[in-house]
């Protein structure tokens, strides 16, 4: 068996891969990522939209382009790079198993930052009843197929699931000289950004179908049309309000999930988003473990995955320069649940015994959460038991658009404010609270 | 003058701008000025002023290229483009051809249909001399 030895192994060599590589590399450390594609970029070589890092550069790059920039970094600056390779295992010892064409390779790295994006939710994964015929893809792949590989994957086509993915691919198809006859969406809002619903759907009249679902594929070798039906609020179909829509193709953008069967071998705890639970070091359950970008939570924002990934890739170097990081397993750790209107906070544990010099180390101290629903005029608030840590006033939120905020106070004030059996709540509250309305979720 | 006559233009645009999406009516009055309602902020009314009056996009696509490893470059224009012309460049571009190698951000068609944008490759690929299918065989 081949052996490798570095500091730092990166699983994915996506923009969270690299992020973390190149930081890694600044600080010092030998530096390998493992990618199983041809080329690094991960999902953004297929995202040829424009709209990427008008944080990170100012500009609106397109997806490959944005990429571009941190590859031409990571191919000067001496960072070790195996494409074609996939990571098979990470064995609760931290060894690490990887597949080429030269065959299996053991890796024995010091830190792992685990970077390996998300992947689509598919039919099996919601349940369409008909049979299985050609012509029902994820939207991720006719993607894929369309910007890359050069290749319709039909002509007539409905989208299900008013996601960005799903949308920006009706656009795509259309000036492909394909026909969209319809969004479908389950939700009485879509679930993308309004950007892509003005500029994909409306700029060209393509119908969203809110409170809608498929209930039928037809056709036995090809789709040749669906049903689609109106939906009531606990997401049951109305009868009567069935439509049929004649298309060849489905295409589902139904959901990401974070890519976590190789963080499950490791042993690591899973959180509610599916992956990994992560300490504010982004430490997972294993010691010298980090997770970042879409593995650890779905991002729509690859500015915000680039910021996170440079605080992982910072915390692997300092773990394998020998400093004691601690993870999110450790005795001292109090708990971050989310509350009301609240679906998933990270990090979801918060380590209370960190050395004064690590705190400066380690940058700030940030939390990204997504909401349960559209609301408008309320607060985002943190709170331990009744001491209340943060608040924001915010004009509308929406599920789509990941919140982040950052402590602003000392970080050594905020955790000795902290009390190991109280957990942190963060949770949403409408601005003209009235006593004993509570919001449903 | 004796009656006023109805207004030519009127269209609703959901601000992007923000979150909030706000929807702004905006509506060419007789003496040529616009009347823009709906916007919370000079940010919206701006965006909806220049929807109204000329809507620009940064066009993102892609074209064939021969002796890459994939057969195909995405390519964007450098600056937006009306709205209208959209289809106009995505025609012209079908037809259109490149050879590996090509660079990030190179140009590949100057000033395309006459306009100030260019189209700007957004991604590197090299000379793959090994055609795949040419290999198998
Ligand atoms: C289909 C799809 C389309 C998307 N489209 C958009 C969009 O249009 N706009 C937008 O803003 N965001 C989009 N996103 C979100 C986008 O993924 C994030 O902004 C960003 O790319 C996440 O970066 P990442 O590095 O975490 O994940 P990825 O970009 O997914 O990178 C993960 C990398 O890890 C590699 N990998 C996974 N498992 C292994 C393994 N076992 N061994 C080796 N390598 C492995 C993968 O090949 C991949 O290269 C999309 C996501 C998906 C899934
Ligand atoms: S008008 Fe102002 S507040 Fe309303 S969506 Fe536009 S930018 Fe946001």
């Amino acid at each position: 068996m081949l052996q490798r030895e570095t500091d730092v192994a990166i699983i994915g060599g996506g923009p969270a891969g690299l992020a973390a590589a190149v930081e890694a590399r600044n600080h010092g450390c030998d530096v390998l990522i493992i990618e199983r594609d041809d080329s690094l970029g991960g999902i953004l070589q297929q995202c040829i939209h424009p709209g990427f890092g008008l944080h990170e550069f100012d500009d609106e790059l397109a997806g490959p382009e944005y990429a571009q920039r941190y590859i031409d970094v990571v191919e000067n600056g001496g960072i070790d790079v195996l494409t074609n390779t996939m990571v098979l295992e990470i064995t609760p010892t931290k060894d690490l198993y990887a597949i080429s064409e030269n065959g299996v390779i053991n890796i024995i790295s010091k830190s792992i930052v685990l970077a390996m994006g998300c992947r689509e939710r598919t039919r099996g994964a919601i349940k369409i009843p008909g049979y299985r015929p050609t012509g029902v893809y994820t939207a991720g792949l006719a993607q894929r197929f369309v910007n890359i590989e050069g290749f319709m994957p039909g002509t007539e086509f409905v989208i299900l699931g008013s996601g960005d993915i799903g949308m920006i691919m009706a656009r795509r198809l259309t000036w492909e000289g394909a026909t969209v006859h319809g969004v479908v969406e389950i939700q009485p809002y879509p679930s993308g950004l309004i950007r892509n619903k003005v500029q994909c759907l409306d700029d060209y009249n393509i119908p969203l179908y809110l409170s809608h679902t498929v209930v039928r594929v037809h056709g036995k070798d090809r789709v040749t049309g669906i049903t689609i039906s109106k939906v009531d609020e606990n997401w049951k179909m109305i009868p009567g309000t069935e439509k049929f829509i004649n298309c060849d193709t489905l295409l589902l953008s139904v959901g990401l999930i974070p890519e976590n069967e190789i963080t499950k071998k490791a042993g690591a705890a899973l959180s509610r988003t599916n992956g990994p639970v992560v300490n504010q070091f982004l430490s997972t359950t294993i010691n010298g473990i980090f997770a970042c970008g879409n593995v650890l939570q779905v991002h729509d924002l690859v500015d915000n995955v680039a910021v996170e990934a440079k605080k992982a890739g910072k915390l692997a170097a300092l773990y394998s320069k020998g400093v004691q990081v601690p993870t999110s397993m450790e005795k001292q750790i109090v708990r971050v649940s989310p509350g009301n209107g609240v679906g998933y906070v990270i990090p979801n544990v918060i380590n209370l015994d960190v050395k004064e010099e690590f705190i400066e180390k380690a940058g700030s101290m940030r939390f990204s959460l997504r909401v349960r629903k559209p609301m408008q005029d309320i607060y985002i608030k943190m709170r331990s038991g009744q001491k209340e840590l943060y608040k924001k006033f915010h004009r509308y939120v929406r599920p789509s658009e990941m919140i982040i905020f950052k402590i602003k106070e000392s970080i050594k004030d905020f955790l000795e404010g902290l009390d190991i059996d109280t957990p942190i709540e963060v949770y949403v509250e409408p601005k003209n609270k009235q006593p004993g309305k509570r919001e449903r979720d | 003058m004796i009656a006023k006559k109805p207004s030519v233009e009127e269209k609703e645009i959901t601000c992007i701008v923000c979150p909030t999406g706000c929807s702004i009516h905006v509506k060419r009055l007789e003496d040529g000025t616009l009347s823009i309602e709906g916007n919370q902020c000079k940010r919206g009314y701006d965006y909806a002023e220049t929807e109204f009056i000329e809507p620009k996009r940064i066009l993102a696509t892609t074209i064939r290229i021969e002796m890459a490893k994939v057969p195909l470059v995405p390519v964007r224009t450098d600056e937006p483009v009306p709205k209208e012309k959209l289809d106009e460049i995505l025609d012209f571009l079908a037809n259109i051809k490149v050879k590996a190698p090509v660079n990030c951000g190179d140009v590949l068609v100057e000033h395309v249909l006459g306009l100030d944008a260019n189209i700007i490759a957004t991604r590197t690929l090299g000379v793959d001399t090994c055609d795949k299918i040419a290999c198998e065989i």
